[in-house]
């Protein structure tokens, strides 16, 4: 199977569609000319021409809201972010238009809007460009809002978003863009609603979206070569539909549970999957499910403090030894 | 009462500027009304004779509430019914699952009668380090028992009195590693002495078919009538069966002269004002026992499953006979408190073993237990060890004695001890030493008083 | 509303001229019946607002009512200027625009009532009156939202290759939101290739609210403000519906023959407080009310339709006809059911086949 970057795999999955599907066009700032701030759209202009690829001003509220408008009528639009950063300047038209006009229209219209940029942070962008949104956008009814770490997942889920007839908040990990996985030929598609095994084991559930899920693999490499613990992985890939039953089967199996973010605590993703799991796998817990997550500040510049302000290995490791009541015997 | 704004529930209608009687027009202001907000003047909504007010200067009343009534000139007008008041609130239905994914489970509300889940086919994970101790259950008083929720459904499947089970987790909270070893079998649990005061799902309390009749035996004599056993024969007898079973006991017996316990025993209390101090014969064993136990720290020890676990601290149960049965609170740290203070405590668990006030803390516990028939003029007899523990020390009554002191016959005062051991921790030797060291102190009863 | 007893002499008043500048045709000719036709609806309109502002005050209607009186005759006539398959797009002040393209009063009063038979199943109300068929696309609460997606739809329907426009309204409290730049930028850069057939349509009813244009809005010339963004414009006499009319039917062509937006400031006047809470009208004198009163679009044009030789007795009967309308809209919405409990979650997402949408796509091309 063939072995593409992030990047690539989001790439072929729009050009794919724009080529099978009219109705499919790119709007955002600098993917025409400039080929996109992180390559993603690169060569689809030369490609697609100038009234397909369309290179706004700096506007997110008026492009966002003139992607609706394109959407109600029936096309398709890919409204790009820059990163997910700007889209507060976006978001009246995201939250009281999108999400909502299929709603209060009685059903009447409908839009199908894609809405896709870098998520995330760990680069040193500081505190105005380093926010991961899913525990944001995946407040709002009427949005769907997905999160893919792998190649694979990108271009499948790209497809099944441009696809959707609903507004789709498209978080791509910005860090991962360069990363490699295997993506198949042809047109297939990942549906929402589903998170994905990313290792399977017995003793503990690890919990997480982005690119925290990485971390999480890493960790649970160490935990079972350092401690003898197997701990499943799992991406929840897709935050809304929101995917209950694979998070809650394998708690029934191991008994604990860490979730791991990078975003704040309060009012987040891992809150939610805390509750879910207290609800529908009480009797199966041996412990509180234990979330770690950002620190609870603006993202710092600083390298050390930026990288003590997101979760760390060690974070998690203890995490589990809480979960597994390991930190006893010490 | 119109509703002026889209908050508005209610309005109070200050004055009439028309009278009864009176032509109005459309758009003619008729009253002044008062709003949360401001006051302010409503106007006529059709032109015609204001025949009826309905609403009185100062009334509140709620929105679409009739205030007047315009007809034509000498038109007779009823009353109307009051107009539908403001728009109810339906009942929003109960939200269901936002996710088409999610799986309404319900929490097991009675255990789930599959199999345990599959975590618990493997053996249990041996922690690396072995896990800290106490099999000894330690819970502050009036503390909730703590266990996890994994746990509680476990216990339920199993029929495990977690009374009887430590818990490791933080603030005592019994985990899955604890409860494991009793479902796989690796551990067998502490009975339960008595009935706590609290309701216990004691598995052994489970109603059982009324036992029936035996069948009057070939002899022709008469049928035995069967008689339900109470819980804490039940559960002490179980515990009794399973000990019996399970650890090799030996015993070794000991003959003390309490002559210099007795005079000891006598002037102490001569000093003391109050009778909850004073100082019995046992009291003076337990010390004397605690004191020993420091000298020979392997008989201070638990055996739970394979695993020996020993204690620094010296917990001394004494046995105490009550309506029933038998239980045996524990006096903590016995080596390091002075006699008066054992003397009370001994006292204190005593009277409330009786009266069925013990917490289960203060009895299911302990490292090292005494048990006295002296009372009873029993002169010497044999024990079963209290499980965990590694021995149990059986007290018979002080009895004069004809002796030999200085060549010459005399009366003396002996008592004989008889400690039962478990030959897995310990061995004759050792026993031995421990019940020398026991008489050492009993024989110089002022080392009591020194530790 | 003042009316007039016909003058002895009846005239017949010119028409607006034939060809506007760019010398594209209009209305050739008054045509009376037309006219007519148009005050019924301007009176159906007005009585359903009053309808609506008596039905709040009973607590039949809730949350927020936003009645067009006064403004009648910009929406009138505009519309006149609509053919099937342009996009029509406002703000909350939307029953006018829903009723003249065509939704029945007793749905749109349905829909304020919040019954199951409104026009939107009772889940929008008042500020979100859509119906697509008719080409009313909404119907929206937040000043300003709107208007980049009307942006949006012109885009949609340059690069369908239709000739289709849209029509955009928006008030002049809007004109200072940061969304009406950044659309009416992307209008302008859009429309220099001729793909943003937008038609901009200010209804300067002198009031953001409570707010005069005055005092909110530093430079006042609203129709200027689109100079900024490449975008011609004029103003036209909101309250004169031929004048409106004659307006209408010129810019409409223009913008469907050029592909470019346009805009055009509608002097009118709110007659009705902002919405139904705003009942102490602070901001304004009775005194500026009366004026404006004066030149009531309907009396206007009730004025005009008697020159123009239109029995005042025929009039009558058209009110008393628009009345029944009326009455019977709020009979409808009276007797109508409240929606299902069910309909609670329906529409929160749309359900749509990947092949129907690639059919409709492909059938587009």
């Amino acid at each position: 199977m063939p072995v593409t970057t992030y990047r690539e795999a989001l790439r072929s999955a729009m050009a794919e569609e724009m080529e099978r599907d009219e109705s499919v066009v790119l709007i955002g700032e600098d993917i025409g000319v400039y080929g996109g701030t992180h390559l993603v759209t690169d060569g689809l202009l030369e490609r697609f021409g100038p009234k397909r690829v369309i290179d706004t001003p700096i506007s997110e509220g008026g492009f966002t809201g003139a992607a609706i408008g394109m959407a109600m009528m029936g096309m398709r639009p890919i409204v790009e972010m820059m990163t997910w950063n700007f889209s507060f300047q976006a978001a009246d038209q995201i939250i009281q238009n999108a999400a909502k006009i299929h709603y209060f229209s009685g059903g009447q219209a409908s839009v199908p809007l894609v809405i896709r940029g870098p998520n995330g942070g760990g680069v040193q962008l500081s505190a105005q460009h380093t926010h991961s949104l899913e525990g944001f956008y995946g407040h709002f009814p009427g949005l769907k809002v997905v999160s893919p770490v792998t190649p694979h997942d990108a271009k499948g889920m790209m497809i099944a978003a441009i696809r959707d007839p609903n507004p789709v908040i498209f978080l791509e990990a910005g860090a991962l863009y360069g990363t490699k996985g295997e993506v198949p030929e042809g047109e297939y598609t990942v549906p929402f609603g589903q998170a994905r095994i990313a290792r399977e084991g017995t003793d503990v559930t690890l919990i997480a979206y982005g690119r925290q899920v990485n971390l999480l693999l890493r960790v649970a490499e160490r935990l079972a070569n350092e401690e003898k613990i197997e701990a499943e992985v799992i991406d929840l890939r897709s935050i809304r539909p929101f995917d209950e039953k694979t998070i809650v089967e394998s708690v029934k199996k191991t008994n604990r549970a860490v979730v791991v973010q990078e975003q704040w605590r309060w009012f987040s993703v891992a809150s939610e999957v805390a509750a879910i799991l207290q609800e529908q796998a009480f009797d199966y817990l041996d412990a509180p499910v234990e979330r770690v997550s950002g620190a609870e500040v603006p993202a710092p510049y600083a390298r050390n403090l930026e990288q003590a302000a997101f979760p760390s290995e060690q974070q998690v490791i203890e995490a589990v030894r809480r979960v597994t009541y390991r930190a006893r015997g010490a | 009462m119109p509703k002026m704004g889209d908050a508005m529930e209610e309005g109070t209608l200050l004055r009439w500027l028309k009278n009864v009687g009176e032509e109005v027009s459309e758009g003619d202001p008729i009253a002044e009304i008062e709003t949360d907000k401001v006051t302010l003047e409503i106007e006529a909504t059709e032109s015609g004779v204001l025949t009826q007010t309905l609403v009185a200067e100062g009334q509140s009343v709620p929105i679409g509430t009739p205030i007047a009534v315009i007809g034509a000139p000498g038109e007779a007008v009823e009353a109307p019914a009051p107009a539908a008041a403001a728009p109810e609130n339906g009942n929003v239905p109960a939200q269901p699952e936002v996710s088409a994914e999610a799986e309404t489970t319900a929490v097991a509300s009675a255990p789930a009668a599959a199999p345990p889940a599959n975590g618990q086919e493997r053996a249990p994970v041996p922690a690396p380090a072995a896990p800290a101790e106490p099999a000894a259950v330690t819970r502050a008083p009036g503390e909730r028992l703590r266990a996890s929720p994994l746990v509680k459904r476990l216990a339920a499947e199993h029929g495990l009195n977690l009374e009887l089970i430590a818990g490791t987790g933080p603030g005592g909270r019994i985990v899955k590693d604890d409860v494991m070893p009793y479902i796989t079998g690796a551990k067998t649990l502490p009975a339960a002495p008595a009935a706590a005061p609290e309701t216990v799902a004691a598995p052994a309390a489970a109603p059982e078919a009324a036992p029936a009749p035996q069948v009057a035996a070939p002899s022709g004599r008469p049928a035995g009538q069967p008689r339900e056993l109470s819980r804490i024969r039940k559960t002490t007898g179980k515990r009794m069966a399973e000990s019996k079973a399970v650890i090799p006991h030996f015993y070794v017996t000991s003959e003390v002269d309490m002559d210099a316990a007795i005079a000891f025993r006598e002037q102490v209390n001569a000093q003391v004002q109050d009778d909850e101090s004073k100082v019995s014969f046992n009291d003076l064993i337990v010390k004397a026992a605690a004191l020993a136990l420091r000298e020979f720290p392997n008989l201070n020890t638990t055996m739970e499953g394979d695993t020996l676990y020993e204690h620094s601290n010296i917990d001394i149960n004494i046995a105490v006979a009550i309506e029933g049965g038998l239980i045996a609170p524990f006096i903590p740290d016995a080596d390091q408190k002075s006699l008066g203070t054992i003397a009370r405590t001994a006292k204190d668990l005593i009277r409330r073993a009786r009266e069925g006030g013990l917490q289960p803390h203060e009895y299911q516990g302990g490292t090292f237990t005494t048990s006295n028939l002296g009372m009873y003029d029993v002169e010497e007899f044999v024990a079963i060890i209290n499980p965990p523990q590694a021995a149990i020390l059986a007290i018979g009554s002080i009895t004069e004695t004809p002796v030999v002191k200085d060549g010459r016959v005399t009366v003396g005062h002996r008592m004989k001890l008889t400690l039962s051991c478990d030959h897995r921790i310990s061995d004759g030797a050792e026993a031995a030493r421990f019940l020398q060291a026991v008489k050492r102190y009993l024989q110089n009863p002022m080392l009591l008083a020194l530790s | 509303m003042a009316t007039t007893r016909g003058s002895a002499k009846k005239r017949r008043a010119d028409g607006p001229g034939d060809t506007n500048p760019d010398g594209v045709p209009v209305l050739e000719r008054r045509d009376t019946e037309k006219l007519v036709g148009y005050y019924r609806q301007m009176v159906i309109i007005r009585l359903f607002e009053e309808a609506s502002q008596r039905a709040f005050r009973q607590g039949k209607v809730g949350g927020y009512l936003h009645v067009y009186i006064g403004q009648e005759a910009v929406a009138t006539g505009f519309l006149d200027a609509h053919r099937p398959g342009d996009k029509v797009i406002t703000a909350y002040r939307d029953h006018a625009h829903a009723l003249l393209l065509g939704s029945t009063p007793r749905e749109v009063m349905a829909e304020l009532f919040g019954k199951a038979t409104g026009l939107v199943k009772g889940k929008g109300g008042s500020m979100h009156l859509f119906d697509v068929k008719n080409d009313m696309m909404g119907g929206y609460g937040i000043v300003g939202g709107h208007i980049p997606l009307g942006v949006g739809m012109a885009y949609a329907l340059r690069y369908q290759g239709t000739d289709n426009i849209v029509q955009l309204y928006l008030g002049d409290g809007a004109i200072n939101n940061g969304a009406f730049h950044e659309a009416a930028n992307l209008a302008g850069l859009w429309g220099r290739d001729g793909m943003n057939p937008c038609l901009f349509i200010v209804e300067n009813n002198q009031y953001g609210m409570g707010t005069s244009v005055e005092r909110a809005t530093a430079m006042t010339d609203l129709a200027r403000k689109f100079d900024s963004y490449g975008i011609e414009h004029e103003k036209v006499d909101g309250m004169d519906l031929e004048a409106v009319m004659e307006c209408a039917h010129r810019v409409a062509a223009r913008v469907r023959e050029t592909g470019k937006p346009y805009a055009v400031e509608a002097i009118t006047y709110r007659i009705a407080p902002h919405g139904a809470a705003d009942f102490l009208e602070r901001y304004r004198t009775k005194e500026e009310v009366r004026k404006w009163r004066e030149r009531d679009p309907i009396g206007l044009l009730e004025r005009k339709l008697i020159d123009y030789g239109v029995e005042e007795e025929r009039l009558e009967a058209i009110r008393a006809e628009a009345k029944e309308v009326v009455d019977d809209a709020v009979r409808f919405a009276d007797e109508s059911p409240e929606p299902p409990l069910e309909e609670l979650y329906t529409d929160v997402y749309a359900e749509e086949s990947v092949d129907a949408s690639r059919e409709a796509s492909a059938a587009r091309r």
